[in-house]
């Protein structure tokens, strides 16, 4: 009896979300904010998209014609798109890296992913992310924080029902980086983990460390074949 | 960072009713907000707006605490003759920022 309990316990926590049941956090909107992200006369990314144009008109264009495609494929074996675009100016431009969550990285990033609005995310479990992916996906289901919870418990087992006012999602990055009005702001998908840490209390790491990034690869591929919709519109 | 967008039809039917958006990138800090150690924000907003057509304000609008970050201003007019819309934004810390757009009305 035991042992079935603890196997059904265990089947709870891992549950996945089976993949034609995935919905985009675009389906739990409301019918306006939904309407803010699709024109984009309305959607206020749009500021940081020009942004991030002018920046790689005058920083990137000499060597990258277009990036269509690119954040659709991003995080690499550990590196995400924020660090390639770092060790890009660093490595071959000898230029000082952007700050995390400055406007100029976000401008990028939403430049660079709005370019692949529309394609599918392609995250494979290959042998080169294959380290990166466990580790996020144990990272997934891993209880952590003073409240004990792990990421699963709400967005694999929990999606759909309501933590106070706000409808929970399955946690799909697929429109990073997102114009949220609760920030009044754009903002990475690791700031969005920072927000979900300090929900359950555990202490959040630092922007870029390994365990985001391992995160993200695992949602990505938690996502794989959903449509990208950069640059997104949140609550 | 002073970065606005307008959008103005390129062309219209002389009669026709227009809308015009613009959005204006700007944090709008309400100077209600107090630091992680209890030091005020100082206000920051925009606090006005004005649209005018070939020099005819059209409309204009205050701007205060309450409104959110990157305003999107949304009206509409009468394409009445061919000519250019004028866009002002001006608000706190000598924020200034102009853009204009083009209207062919047949």
């Amino acid at each position: 009896m035991r042992f079935f309990l603890a196997a059904f316990a265990f089947l709870l926590l891992t549950a996945e979300i089976p993949l034609a049941e995935r919905r985009s956090g675009y389906e739990f909107m409301g019918r306006e904010t939904r309407a803010m992200q699709d024109d984009d006369t309305t959607n206020p990314a749009l500021l940081w998209v020009l942004d991030g144009e002018a920046l790689f008109k005058t920083n990137c264009s000499g060597c990258h014609a277009d990036m269509k495609g690119v954040a659709a494929r991003y995080p690499k074996a550990g590196v995400s798109l924020d660090q390639q675009i770092n060790a890009c100016r660093t490595g071959r431009q000898k230029a000082a890296p952007f700050a995390y969550e400055s406007r100029e990285l976000l401008g990028l990033t939403a430049y660079i992913g709005r370019q692949s609005r529309g394609m599918p995310i392609e995250m494979e479990w290959n042998e080169a992310n294959r380290p990166f992916l466990e580790r996020g996906r144990a990272a997934f289901n891993r209880r952590q924080g003073q409240l004990n919870l792990a990421c699963a418990q709400c967005h694999d087992d929990n999606w759909g029902k309501q933590l106070s006012g706000s409808v929970i999602p399955q946690a799909h990055p697929t429109g990073y980086p997102i114009y949220r009005l609760e920030w009044q702001g754009m903002g990475s998908l690791q700031r969005r983990f920072r927000n979900c840490l300090i929900g359950v209390r555990a202490e959040p790491y630092a922007y870029g460390a390994p365990e985001y990034v391992e995160l993200e690869m695992f949602l990505m591929w938690r996502a794989r074949g959903m449509k990208l919709e950069t640059p997104a519109v949140r609550p | 960072m002073a970065r606005v967008v307008v959008n103005v039809p390129a062309s219209a039917k002389r009669g026709e009713v227009i809308e015009i958006r613009t959005l204006a990138g700007h944090v709008m800090e309400t100077g209600f907000r107090r630091t992680e150690r209890g030091v005020l924000i100082p206000r920051d907003i925009i606090t006005r707006f004005v649209c005018t057509y070939n020099g005819v304000e059209i409309f204009s609008a205050e701007l205060h605490p309450a409104m959110a970050a990157n305003p999107l201003i949304s009206f509409t007019t009468v394409a009445t003759e061919s000519g250019a819309l004028e866009f002002r934004w001006t608000g706190d810390n000598g924020y200034a920022v102009t853009e204009s757009a083009k209207i062919s009305v047949a």
